[in-house]
Formats: C-alpha cells, sequence, structure tokens
C-alpha cells in the first residue's frame, strides 16, 4: 500500500482485499469482552475536522482507540482555523506534536491531497472525505459489506473480491465523495457498477468513467445485486438540479415496490444519514434487506485496517497482539 | 539606472538576424534606429555582438497586472515593468483590477506617472468599464481617455461585464474617442463556485467546473453586439476551442472583433490539475488538449490577433494552500516568449516574423500605442528585442524580477532567453540583466 490514502484509486486489488482481510480479522476482536488491542501504542492520530461529521469522526476514533493510539481531535469550529489560520500553519502545529497519522476531512476536494504531498507534514495521510472529490474508507466499508452479505460463504470471504457482482449507486453522483470512491475501488475489486441519477446530478465527463449511466432506475434494478442509495440534500432543489422532493422522491427514490423488483438476494445499502421519504422510505429503510447498520459497524473495523496497514509493522495486525493481550489477560 | 529618454548613446548591434532573416547591423542612435545593414562602421559607436541572437522588435502585452496600487505584496510598476523587460516587453497594458480601481482618471493617471517614472517599459493603464468593476454604472471612460493616461482600452477584467445593455453602452460609448471595451468572457451564473474547467478531470477531482460555454456565450452575445452598433470589441484571454470558431465567424463578417490568448492556454492542459497544486488555478482555466491545438491553429492563423500574458502575480501565501482556498492567476512576463517559441516557433506554427507581428506589431495596434510596435527600419523608435532562441533551460522562479513566484513553468526546460532589451534605444536588459 502506499504511504498515504487520497484515493480509492490508490488501491490495487491487492490492497484493498488486504484491507478487507485485515478488517474482517480485526472484526472478531469487536466480538470480544475487550475490545482493545495494543497494535498502535504510542502512536498519535489526529482527527482534523474542517467539517462537521460526527459520524465518521468518531468511527475513526473507535478505530485508533482499539489499537491503542493516542487521539487528538481537531475540530476546526471554535478553532484557530475558524480565526483565519491557513491549512498549512494548522499542518506545521499538528507534525510539531508529532502526529503519526492525521485523518482529514475537509471541505475543499483536494485538501488531504495537499496536505500529503506538500511536505507540511511527514506522517501518513487518511482522506476522511474531500469537498466532492472522494471518501475511500467509506467506499472500502461499503465493500465490506457488500464481500459479507454477497461473497462470504464458510471462508468469510478471505482472500475473495467482488468479481462479477452488480453494484447500482443511485443519487446525486456530481456532488458525491461516496460515489467517486466507490467507482473507483468496487470495479478495482472486480464488479461491475452503474450509477444512476437525473442528468443534473451527473457530472459532465462522467461518460469516461469506468461504470454505466443511467438515468432509469427501474430498468437497473431487476438486474442489480446491492443497490447503494445516496443521501440527496434537499438543497439541491434551490438549485434546478430538480423540480421538487416529490419528483425527486417518484424518480430515483427506493421505496417497497421498487425493492420488490430487485433479485431476492439482492441488498440496499446508505452511506447515512438518511432523508427518509426523500432518496429512501422508512419500509425499505426497516428491512432486513438494508446494510445501513452493518455498514457502520464494520467502518471501525475497516478504519482500523487502514490504521493499522498504514502506521502498523508489517506483523499481522492480530495475531503478534494477542499473545500480549493475554499476557495482560 | 538612468530615465533620461533623450539618452544620446550609440549602440551598433552587430550579426543580429532581424525577425529571424539573415544577419544585419543595425545602428541605434538618439533613440531611433539610424542605419540597418551589413558591415556597418562602429564609429565609436557601442558594439553588442548579436551573433545567433533573433532581432523582434520591443513586445507589447495587452493584459498585464501590476496590481500597484492596493496589492503592493504580489507586484508593484517597478517590479512588474522590470520582469517585463526582462521578458523582452517594451509596453505593457496595466489592467484595472487595483484597489482602489483603476476607473477614474485620477487612478490611471497615478499608474501612467509610476511607469513613466520606473523606465523599464512604457505602461499604457487600462481603464475599468464600470465603476469599481461593479458592472452596473459606466466609469467615466472619457475622463479617462482624455487624462494623461490617455486611456483606449477599457476592461473589467477579472469580471465580466455580464450586463448586456452595459456592455452595448460601453461599446458605442468609446466609439467617440476610437476606443476598446476588452471583455472578460465569463457568465456569471454558469461560473458559480468554478473551480476548473468543466469535463472528464473535474469529474473525477470532484472540483466545481467552469464550463466552455460560460465564456462561449458570452463571446457570441458580445460579438452581435459590437456588429450591431459598429464598434471595436476585444476578446481577453480566449481559452476554447469554441470561442475561437466564434471569433472566426466574426471576423469573417468583418466585424472589428480581435482577441489575445495567453501562453499557458498555448500550453498547458487542465491534466495538470490533477496535482491538485494551486500554481495551476487560473481563470480562465486551462482546458484540454484539442483546445489548445485550436488555439495554436488560430494564432498560427490570425483568427486569434495576439499573445497577451495575463501576468497575474499572487503572493505566496496565496498559493500555499489547499485548492479551494487559493487565488486564481499565474505570473508570465518572464516566460511568454519562451512558451510562443516552444509552442509555435519550434512547431513551425510561426516563424519570427509571426511573433513579432502577434507579440507586438498587432497588440501595439489594439491598443492605439504610437512608438510602440513599430517594424524594425531606419527612423523607428528603438524599441527592441534580442533573443537567444538556441538557449535552453529550466525555468527558475528565483531568478524572476517578478516580486512574485507563482510560475506553472518551474523546473520545466523552455527554449529561449532574452538577453537584450532597448527601450527608446536604452538598454533595460543587457546580457541577459537588467540594466
Amino acid at each position: 500500500m502506499k504511504r498515504h490514502l487520497i484515493s480509492a484509486a490508490d488501491l490495487t486489488r491487492d490492497d484493498a482485499v488486504l484491507v478487507l482481510d485485515t478488517a474482517e480479522e480485526l472484526a472478531r476482536v469487536a466480538d470480544r469482552p475487550i475490545k482493545k488491542l495494543p497494535t498502535l501504542r504510542g502512536r498519535t492520530v489526529v482527527n482534523l475536522f474542517f467539517e462537521d461529521s460526527t459520524r465518521t469522526r468518531i468511527s475513526f476514533e473507535a478505530a485508533a482507540k482499539r489499537l491503542s493510539a493516542d487521539v487528538i481531535n481537531f475540530s476546526a469550529k471554535g478553532s484557530s482555523v475558524s480565526k483565519g489560520e491557513s491549512l498549512k500553519d494548522t499542518a506545521l502545529t499538528l507534525e510539531a506534536m508529532g502526529a503519526d497519522a492525521v485523518v482529514i476531512r475537509h471541505h475543499d476536494s483536494g485538501a488531504p491531497h495537499r496536505l500529503a504531498t506538500s511536505e507540511w507534514i511527514g506522517g501518513a495521510v487518511v482522506n476522511a472525505g474531500d469537498g466532492t472529490h472522494e471518501h475511500p474508507t467509506q467506499a472500502l466499508l461499503d465493500a465490506f459489506a457488500i464481500r459479507r452479505r454477497l461473497v462470504a460463504g464458510p471462508s468469510g470471504g478471505l482472500g475473495k473480491d467482488l468479481s462479477g457482482r452488480r453494484v447500482t449507486i443511485v443519487g446525486d453522483i456530481l456532488h458525491s465523495r461516496v460515489a467517486r470512491s466507490n467507482i473507483h475501488l468496487l470495479t478495482t475489486l472486480g464488479a461491475q457498477v452503474t450509477v444512476v441519477a437525473p442528468p443534473t446530478l451527473l457530472p459532465v465527463g462522467a461518460g469516461v468513467w469506468p461504470c454505466e449511466v443511467s438515468y432509469d432506475l427501474d430498468a437497473v434494478l431487476p438486474t442489480s445485486d446491492a443497490v447503494m442509495m445516496l443521501r440527496v440534500q434537499r438543497e439541491r432543489m434551490n438549485a434546478a438540479y430538480f423540480p421538487t422532493e416529490r419528483e425527486y422522491a417518484r424518480r430515483y427514490g427506493l421505496d417497497g415496490d421498487r425493492m420488490a423488483r430487485m433479485p431476492e438476494h439482492a441488498i440496499v445499502m446508505h452511506p447515512g444519514p438518511m432523508n427518509r421519504g426523500m432518496e429512501i422510505t422508512a419500509e425499505v429503510a426497516d428491512s432486513p434487506r438494508c446494510t445501513a447498520v452493518e455498514q457502520v459497524s464494520g467502518g471501525v473495523s475497516v478504519r482500523m485496517a487502514v490504521l493499522y496497514l498504514l502506521l502498523g509493522g508489517s506483523e499481522p495486525a492480530v495475531s503478534t497482539t494477542r499473545t500480549e493481550e493475554n499476557t495482560l489477560a | 539606472m538612468s530615465a533620461d529618454p533623450t539618452d544620446q548613446n550609440r549602440t551598433l548591434i552587430r550579426g543580429a538576424r532581424v525577425l529571424g532573416g539573415d544577419p544585419a547591423d543595425l545602428l541605434i542612435d538618439g533613440g531611433t534606429v539610424a542605419a540597418t545593414g551589413t558591415g556597418l562602421a562602429a564609429d565609436g559607436a557601442e558594439v553588442i555582438d548579436a551573433t545567433g541572437l533573433v532581432l523582434l522588435p520591443g513586445l507589447v502585452d495587452l493584459h498585464t497586472h501590476l496590481r500597484e496600487p492596493g496589492r503592493e505584496d504580489s507586484e508593484t510598476v517597478l517590479t512588474g515593468t522590470r520582469a517585463a523587460a526582462a521578458g523582452g516587453f517594451t509596453a505593457v497594458h496595466a489592467m484595472a483590477n487595483t484597489f482602489p480601481v483603476a476607473d477614474t482618471a485620477g487612478v490611471v493617471e497615478q499608474v501612467w506617472r509610476l511607469g513613466a517614472a520606473s523606465g523599464y517599459c512604457d505602461v499604457q493603464p487600462v481603464g475599468a468599464v464600470t465603476v469599481g468593476l461593479g458592472g452596473r454604472q459606466l466609469a467615466e471612460l472619457g475622463a479617462m481617455h482624455d487624462s494623461a493616461a490617455g486611456v483606449t482600452v477599457f476592461s473589467d477584467d477579472g469580471k465580466c461585464v455580464d450586463d448586456a445593455v452595459i456592455m452595448r453602452r460601453a461599446l458605442e460609448y468609446v466609439k467617440a474617442f476610437d476606443g476598446v471595451v476588452a471583455q472578460h468572457a465569463q457568465e456569471p451564473r454558469l461560473t458559480e463556485g468554478a473551480q476548473m474547467n468543466e469535463g472528464t478531470v473535474s469529474a473525477d477531482l470532484g472540483l466545481g467546473g467552469w464550463p466552455a460555454v460560460a465564456e462561449e456565450s458570452i463571446i457570441a452575445r458580445d460579438v452581435l453586439l459590437a456588429a450591431h452598433v459598429g464598434s471595436r470589441l476585444h476578446i481577453c484571454h480566449v481559452s476554447t476551442a469554441g470561442s475561437v470558431e466564434l471569433v472566426r465567424w466574426a471576423k469573417s463578417k468583418g466585424w472589428r472583433v480581435t482577441a489575445e490568448v495567453t501562453p499557458h492556454h498555448l500550453l498547458l492542459t487542465d491534466e495538470l490539475v490533477r496535482s491538485y497544486d494551486p500554481v495551476y488555478k487560473v481563470n480562465p482555466p486551462l482546458r484540454t488538449e484539442e483546445d489548445v491545438l485550436a488555439l495554436r491553429a488560430a494564432l498560427a492563423d490570425g483568427t486569434i490577433d495576439c499573445v497577451a500574458t495575463d501576468h497575474a502575480p499572487h503572493p505566496h501565501e496565496d498559493k500555499d494552500c489547499e485548492w479551494g482556498a487559493a487565488a486564481m492567476g499565474m505570473i508570465g512576463l518572464e516566460t511568454a516568449l519562451s512558451v510562443v517559441q516552444h509552442t509555435m516557433v519550434d512547431t513551425g506554427l510561426l516563424d519570427w516574423a509571426g511573433v513579432a507581428d502577434r507579440m507586438s506589431y498587432r497588440p501595439a495596434a489594439i491598443g492605439r500605442l504610437t512608438g510602440q510596435g513599430r517594424p524594425v527600419a531606419v527612423g523607428e523608435p528603438a524599441n527592441l528585442t534580442l533573443v537567444d532562441p538556441a538557449h535552453r533551460a529550466p525555468v527558475d522562479p528565483a531568478a524572476f524580477a517578478s516580486r512574485s513566484r507563482n510560475t506553472p513553468y518551474r523546473g520545466r526546460e523552455l527554449p529561449g532567453r532574452v538577453v537584450h532589451t532597448f527601450l527608446r534605444g536604452r538598454a533595460t536588459v543587457r546580457d541577459g540583466k537588467l540594466a
């Protein structure tokens, strides 16, 4: 793996499978009474959040803490950043504090890339979502959930990718970092991806992406193994991306009738937070086919795997530490 | 240095290839070209060995941001004109988006006086079209024209005169004194939140798109307006293949439309934005390879009249940050001729006579400058540039005369080096160094 995780495109198929396999091992720890591993003891992970995102931040925080890393949460709100401090100066401050990894969420596309290539800091950079660009750990946890539900088998899916699985991503593709990362990662893992959106919410230039593009949700549902519904912000309506919420929900929302047209084994995914009644109805969101909650729990394991692989040694994530844990016990 | 325009020093330039032609001598006396030919006698004149150098008329830039008054942290009239001289320019047009805006006779005269005092190159102020670049109320265009600065080029550059009625009135009004409106063609609503060219790269990078149609729709409207009222229109920094087609069409109708292209749009594409390095952030944005090739062809066939640098200095901190927070613009005075040699001359699209036309004669004619953009001939003002086309070196921003360093060419090997620049017979650059 590369030293940073900025884009899902940074990951080869083997890298991605390694992350998923490592996450699978680490997930077993979560089932133990003592969830903590000493793997990253003495290492410092900074959560640098320029944008509110409680869900992603606590997921990374839990991941780092379960690996015994010291965690510093740096929220831009109410800090020197809101008083005009630049990303550079913030980065230099964190560097001076000895951050081994910086998990960054930023409203500007490319900010994590800039942080990783600027030489402002020496530690690993993990992109926790940048503008409308990418959110690679979200894509990894989505792949993790898909593998568990649609591939697993007796081996728990270890070593396997998503070859042949058909994943449909529906919603505001234009503004979605989740969609961009998933298109890269899922195709790297062998899945066939179709994006579905009103034409206004697809970027000009999406035609060269390694996926199918459709405006017709009903046409692709019967051939989808997983349908990922993206959150659609109601404010988009004001910029004329679509006329009304109701029209959006009618044409691109997933309700019970539409879900019934999916193959029996097919799952419904959502990165959260959901707009119930907009892109997804309560009936679908609360159905056993919806993996939204699993995605969250898998998210911690996947982020543990990412931090471990970027910061940890070459040694196995769990087995070496198991002895130590036993000693402690 | 001495700023005395009546300097009587005599200089003999020996063996220069005038406009890339056969080696010849040229004698400067009293600020004008006194003689040309071969085997001219030095007769006490200082002799410059110009073997291998190409002699061009002093370059003229229609589009320079000198930043003074207001942003002296990025450039001043003095540092900007030193950069211009180093790049082979003998005249620049100073854009109006200063603080305060150059929308009154007072401000344009201030810039004009600072230019005259610098002595490195002529500074012709551009006046704002509307008060404060606000796009609502015409600035006192006549007063700026009648001032000592003698403004004939008017532009809200940085902002588009997007109101069709204001644009029409401005075009009509400046006819009274043979003025020209230089339009920054950017439909504002189509470019809200725009960060880069809209296309396959912006789709990948998740950066707000600046579509070609936002430029082209304004150009289409404005050439029709110019035709309707019979006025002169100049299009700043044309950046798309579609814009080229519109300008070509307007010219085929005989309308009085001229256009410029920047060096960076002749060379760089939006693929560079994948680095998220704000040094590539510029307005209009870097476009695609197809656009670059169309712009080169249009400059070669004369559809685009001239090269203009859009030299846009910014302090380090405005580029040493994330893409979204960075300022738009790149400096260009000191690399313009090299980029034009690289993209136009070395590719066979334009010869050196063509470079003289696109970088000196035509921009001076559009700006109605007298004494600049003149042929290299006896009796003409000795505004001259000598370039060594065989020189190749990586661009070193530390060596720039500009106060700013925001060049997209850092470390890139480019051909050509300005060895000497003469402003009315006086060397502003001698042996590659500012005089």
